[in-house]
């Protein structure tokens, strides 16, 4: 198996609510706190493990709002795995989950600096480094209601933006939309293959109007006459 | 990057312990150490090793978790750091039983001595390099991702140990043309080797904004970031020191890591007074520190790409 997540860039309408869901589950979850420093400060901040920026695509006139949230790509190559010194920072075979073992964890931050997509990130409290598990303590929970073992963030997203499955399964919904959407990878060139794919937005249909007949006369004094006196 | 000190003074520190250390046993092992006695032959290794334990000290105050510090020693099938940690652990049991043997058995060198002293100046040299790597093996920050990055390292090491080596023999009273033209040598090779990384980092290459984002065939620019104040990766990887800055830190880091030492190494040996090699040695730490001040400095992380940088 390897789980990860589609996130179509077309329907996603950047309202954070996937990013304040991740961080509500996962601050009284297994890996939480994802503890805040003065959340009620002039600059609050803290541990998320859900970003969403906001980018302008295009030159004007023709330009494009992209809200483009971000969270572990569970890569298939993962650097953050590969030069972590404890082995606190592994790949679970059985999904592709990336995931870190808090309790060996020596918070030396290298595995953040090998991380291009800015996944993981320092509990300064509790001096380790913390990083989205994909809910593996929703998706694998039993008690929940099969349509609730899904990450947070999945279940939350108010535009069906997001969506969780599995990427060897060629019939699964992220394979199939993957593949029809032409979902894309980011910075592909580094080499990481991360799992987690973006589908681009779709290009607006354009509607035909070489077959459009010109009005006769008479129907164009019509439509002259019903706007002027439609009040 | 965020430039931390406890890891500038860990690199600058032990690279020229480490750096010592090698020469020092390099030239000891080979015969050509002109030593008068055994307790000028003690310091030089002393020194080295004091330097390199109070570097290693300070790498472990930027950790935030050191109880696991341990476990670093776990991964080193893949991770630069691991093989580090393993290298500076290793070279501590051959460096401590070479420098026993100099105190037991004096300036002539046995077989044990030339056996340990190889293995303890292998993993000195070894261990630098791999401090290296952990930046070079980093394929998210371009100006660190070559190889020169470890040369660097290695030869800033060597050159400061170098420098140090003919301090203190000078400390000594000992006054020897070979050495310090040896040191000359190796700060000259430095700074020639720094300058071609300045230079090579120039050069832009690796993923923009648009691979970062997906969207290659369009300009892209941020719109927000969706937090209103730093983040961990702000503060992290958002460290941005100007251009002016750089061009400014750059010429200290010539000026007083290559120029100086030089002149005054050339003052030495065109007949000055040999203490004039202390001084060099304080103005080639001082221009090395800001050298590696500036390696992180102005490293920029392709993270940064999402928070609005077009390219690193």
């Amino acid at each position: 198996m390897r789980l990860g997540l589609v996130i179509d860039l077309d329907t996603c309408v950047g309202c954070h609510a996937c990013a304040v869901a991740c961080k509500q589950w996962n601050t009284s979850g297994t890996t939480g706190p994802l503890t805040d420093e003065s959340p009620y400060g002039a600059a609050p901040t803290g541990v998320w493990f859900n970003r969403v920026r906001h980018y302008e695509v295009g030159d004007y006139p023709h330009t494009k709002t992209v809200n483009m949230p971000l969270s572990c790509m569970h890569c298939d190559d993962a650097a953050c795995v590969t030069v972590c010194p404890t082995g606190a920072s592994y790949k679970r075979r059985e999904d592709g989950i990336v995931l870190v073992d808090q309790d060996k964890c020596m918070g030396c931050n290298l595995c953040a600096w090998a991380c291009p997509y800015g996944a993981r990130e320092l509990d300064p409290q509790d001096g380790v480094m913390k990083k989205c598990t994909l809910c593996i303590d929703r998706i694998y929970d039993g008690a929940l209601a099969p349509e609730d073992r899904q990450p947070a963030c999945v279940i939350t997203c108010p535009a069906h933006a997001r969506h969780f499955g599995d990427f060897d399964d060629p019939d699964s919904a992220v394979s199939r939309l993957s593949r029809e959407r032409g979902g894309r990878k980011l910075m592909p060139e580094l080499g990481y293959e991360p799992t987690n794919t973006y589908l681009p937005p779709r290009s607006a249909p354009t509607v035909p109007t070489a077959d459009v007949r010109r009005g006769s006369l008479m129907s164009n004094v019509k439509d002259w006459v019903n706007k002027a006196i439609a009040r | 990057m965020h430039p931390a000190l406890s890891v500038i003074i860990f690199t600058v520190l032990s690279g020229a312990g480490y750096g010592l250390f090698s020469l020092v046993t390099l030239l000891h092992l080979s015969g050509r150490y002109p030593a008068s006695g055994q307790t000028e032959l003690v310091t030089q290794l002393g020194l080295a090793l004091a330097l390199i334990t109070l570097g290693l000290f300070s790498s472990t105050l930027h950790l935030h978790n050191p109880k696991n510090a341990w476990r670093a020693v776990m991964r080193v099938r893949t991770s630069w750091l691991s093989r580090e940690a393993v290298c500076a652990l290793s070279f501590y049991p051959f460096a401590l039983i070479y420098l026993w043997q100099v105190l037991q058995v004096g300036v002539e060198a046995g077989p044990l001595m030339v056996l340990v002293g190889g293995i303890a100046l292998s993993l000195a040299l070894l261990t630098v390099f791999t401090t290296g790597m952990i930046y070079a093996s980093l394929k998210t920050i371009r100006q660190w991702h070559t190889a020169l990055t470890p040369a660097n390292y290695l030869l800033l090491g060597l050159a400061l140990g170098a420098t140090a080596l003919v301090a203190v023999h000078a400390g000594f009273g000992g006054r020897s043309e070979g050495l310090v033209l040896l040191a000359l040598g190796l700060l000259l090779l430095a700074g020639v080797m720094k300058g071609l990384y300045y230079l090579w980092i120039r050069e832009v290459s690796g993923p923009s904004l648009n691979t970062a984002t997906g969207f290659t065939q369009a300009r892209v620019r941020l719109l927000d970031q969706g937090h209103t104040a730093g983040t961990f990766l702000t503060r992290e990887f958002g460290f941005d020191p100007g251009a002016g800055r750089i061009r400014r830190v750059r010429l200290g880091v010539f000026g007083f890591g290559f120029v100086l030492p030089l002149l005054l190494m050339g003052m030495v040996l065109g007949g000055g007074s040999s203490l004039w090699l202390a001084p060099a040695l304080m103005s080639a730490l001082a221009g090395i520190g800001l050298e590696r001040w500036l390696f992180f400095a102005e490293a920029r992380h392709g993270v940064m790409l999402y928070h609005g940088l077009q390219r690193t």
